[in-house]
């Protein structure tokens, strides 16, 4: 991999991105500027309103798309240097991500969807399914591995996608709205298994929301709002 | 887990679209395996008919003498200087190199006789050998039983006035009409044809051979290197093969394969626009699912596989599924175009073939859909999320 950059201090550090949106014949800005850095083993907040930049934020720091300018550095690698498929590569390896609503895919049982981001390993069978299942055992969905995913509740098929996410055991997780689709007690179990994740684990977590309630659950919070940071 | 099961799982889950594609496809190789098997088994069942039982070999003593005959009309009179073969030597023309590919070999002997006054033309034949090569004589009354009976001629039944079960005098012999023949339009309705043996007795060219007709099983056979090589056994014969007849009917087995094979192509083409379609509509309806598997760390190559997977499973059960239907079609439809046809058995390598088709059509048709869906922005991809 290129483009290593060894004055770059944090896990994570966002230099300058900003990030335009084709619209008609007008370009829309999603991130006017955003400069921020995150170190190892925190968990951080993003929150804002709808509209406000924070899921491609997210989107940019999970390499999934190219900001129009600046740069993203994670773990001193220039994210955005590398080609489309180095990405997918580092993907696999560094970040987990927790989507929207689950993203769960449906023909797959809960243990065959844990496993998923392992398919393209080299791993044995039986290594991926022994991993697969100490991870949902962690989050405490070790008896329903043979089930399918709609046959599960709206807080369990979040666990297996956090199961998902970190299986490969990456250093970060980005998480979207994770508990935007559950309801208040469901979340905060959701919360704390993340909590959980960052304490025992070092995980380090960036979650986005635009409910204030479960942004105590992280160290830190950064607000956007027009596609800006107003603090962090 | 691997990719594959990514696929397989997919195939299964999407049972309705899966079936539909298979079915497509079977359909598709089902009805190009049935026109093939039944091009196929006709072609061996023409070739069969013709070769087995229509000479398409004529062997004739070499003679000096230009023919005096044109349109039909004989003005040489009666021939003299007359070569003929010994009968013992017929046994070198099974003898030749391509020897399996030769089937009747039906000698004859020729020559004048009076009957009631009448010159005719009286010729000899091994009947077992004769009648199944004329598959145009068609007998009015039964097939001579013993060597005094004798056939007629529709034009020498009229002239000699003779009918069924009549009698009639040949140098001294006493033969029995047991047939006339129906006007062929050919030279055999001016003629008697009695037993070879005993023609050659009352013409008194006992062990002779005036031509020998032979039938060359011609698939694929080199009849002209066949010609040669029964030349070689006789050098005092002119060997001719009858090009004209070999050449019309292979020309109409070209023609019913031309047919099929623009069937077939059509039928493929069809069969190709179906997958496409089919894997394209998929590929749009897998965008989230393409964004995820590209999020979480699949690359481009990955994403194809796992289409281009579906796309082999779903053309190897179209390929032998349609095989074995096309098979058993053809097997249903072929007594009806060819009555009594022998069922060839199972053609593996047609069926190799067959799914291998199948295989490479529904790859093709996958590959642009594939393509598209490994190009796919994951992160407009999740977006319609």
């Amino acid at each position: 991999m290129a483009a290593v950059n060894h004055e770059v201090e944090h896990l994570i550090e966002i230099r300058n991105i900003g990030k335009d949106y084709q619209s008609g014949d007008e370009m829309v800005p999603a991130i006017r500027q955003m400069d921020f850095a995150i170190d190892d083993g925190e968990f951080v907040t993003i929150m804002g309103h709808s509209g406000s930049g924070k899921s491609t934020l997210l989107s940019v720091l999970g390499g999934l798309n190219h900001p129009s300018r600046g740069k993203v550095f994670i773990d001193s690698l220039d994210l955005y240097d590398l080609s489309s498929e180095q990405r997918a590569d580092f993907r696999s390896e560094y970040i987990g991500i927790i989507f929207q609503s689950f993203q769960l895919i449906t023909y797959l049982t809960v243990l065959e969807n844990v496993i998923l981001p392992m398919a393209i390993t080299g791993l044995k069978r039986k290594e991926k399914e022994q991993m697969a299942m100490d991870v949902l055992l962690k989050v405490g969905l070790a008896s329903k591995a043979d089930r399918l995913p709609d046959q599960l509740s709206g807080g369990e098929q979040e666990r297996v996608a956090i199961a998902r996410a970190i299986v490969n055991q990456p250093p970060i997780l980005l998480a979207d709205e994770p508990t935007g689709n559950l309801d208040s007690e469901t979340a905060s179990e959701v919360m704390e298994l993340l909590t959980r994740l960052n304490r025992e684990e070092g995980l380090t977590i960036i979650m986005v929301t635009h409910n204030p309630e479960i942004s105590v659950y992280s160290n830190r919070t950064i607000r956007v709002q027009d596609g800006t940071c107003l603090e962090h | 887990m691997k990719l594959y099961n990514i696929s397989i799982n997919n195939l299964k889950r999407r049972k309705g679209k899966m079936i539909f594609l298979v079915l497509g496809l079977l359909i598709g190789i089902a009805v190009i395996v049935t026109m093939l098997s039944i091009t196929e088994s006709m072609t061996l069942d023409i070739e069969e008919r013709l070769d087995r039982f229509g000479a398409n070999i004529v062997m004739v003593p070499k003679s000096e003498n230009l023919a005096l005959t044109y349109g039909g009309v004989n003005v040489g009179g009666i021939s003299y200087e007359v070569k003929e073969f010994d009968e013992a030597d017929l046994a070198r023309i099974r003898e030749i190199k391509d020897n399996r590919n030769l089937g009747a070999v039906a000698p004859k002997i020729m020559g004048a006789v009076e009957v009631s006054g009448r010159k005719v033309l009286l010729m000899g034949v091994d009947l077992e050998m004769e009648l199944p090569l004329k598959t145009w004589w068609h007998l009015q009354g039964r097939s001579p039983e013993n060597d005094s009976e004798v056939i007629l001629g529709s034009e020498a039944a009229r002239a000699l006035g003779l009918d069924v079960g009549d009698s009639l005098n040949m140098n001294g012999r006493d033969f029995m009409v047991s047939a006339h023949l129906e006007p062929t339009g050919g030279p055999e309705d001016s003629i008697i044809i009695g037993d070879l043996h005993r023609v050659q007795n009352i013409l008194g060219k006992e062990g002779r051979i005036s031509m020998v007709e032979i039938a060359a099983f011609c698939r694929d056979c080199p009849i002209d290197e066949m010609v040669l090589q029964i030349a070689g056994q006789f050098p005092d014969a002119k060997v001719t093969a009858l090009k004209q007849a070999v050449m019309s009917k292979m020309q109409s087995i070209e023609l019913v394969k031309t047919f099929s094979y623009g069937i077939a192509a059509l039928v493929i083409f069809i069969g190709s626009l179906l997958v496409f379609v089919s894997m394209m509509g998929s590929v749009n309806e897998r965008t989230r699912e393409i964004g995820i598997f590209r999020a979480i760390g699949f690359r481009r190559g990955h994403v194809m596989q796992i289409i281009l997977l579906e796309a082999i499973v779903v053309g190897f059960i179209g390929g032998v599924g349609g095989f074995v239907s096309g098979t058993g079609l053809a097997r249903i439809i072929l007594p009806l175009v060819i009555p009594d046809s022998s069922s060839s058995g199972i053609n593996m390598s047609m069926g190799a073939v067959a799914v291998a088709l199948a295989v490479a059509l529904s790859l093709l048709a996958s590959i642009w859909p594939a393509h598209k869906g490994s190009r796919l922005d994951p992160s407009e991809a999740l977006r319609a999320l």
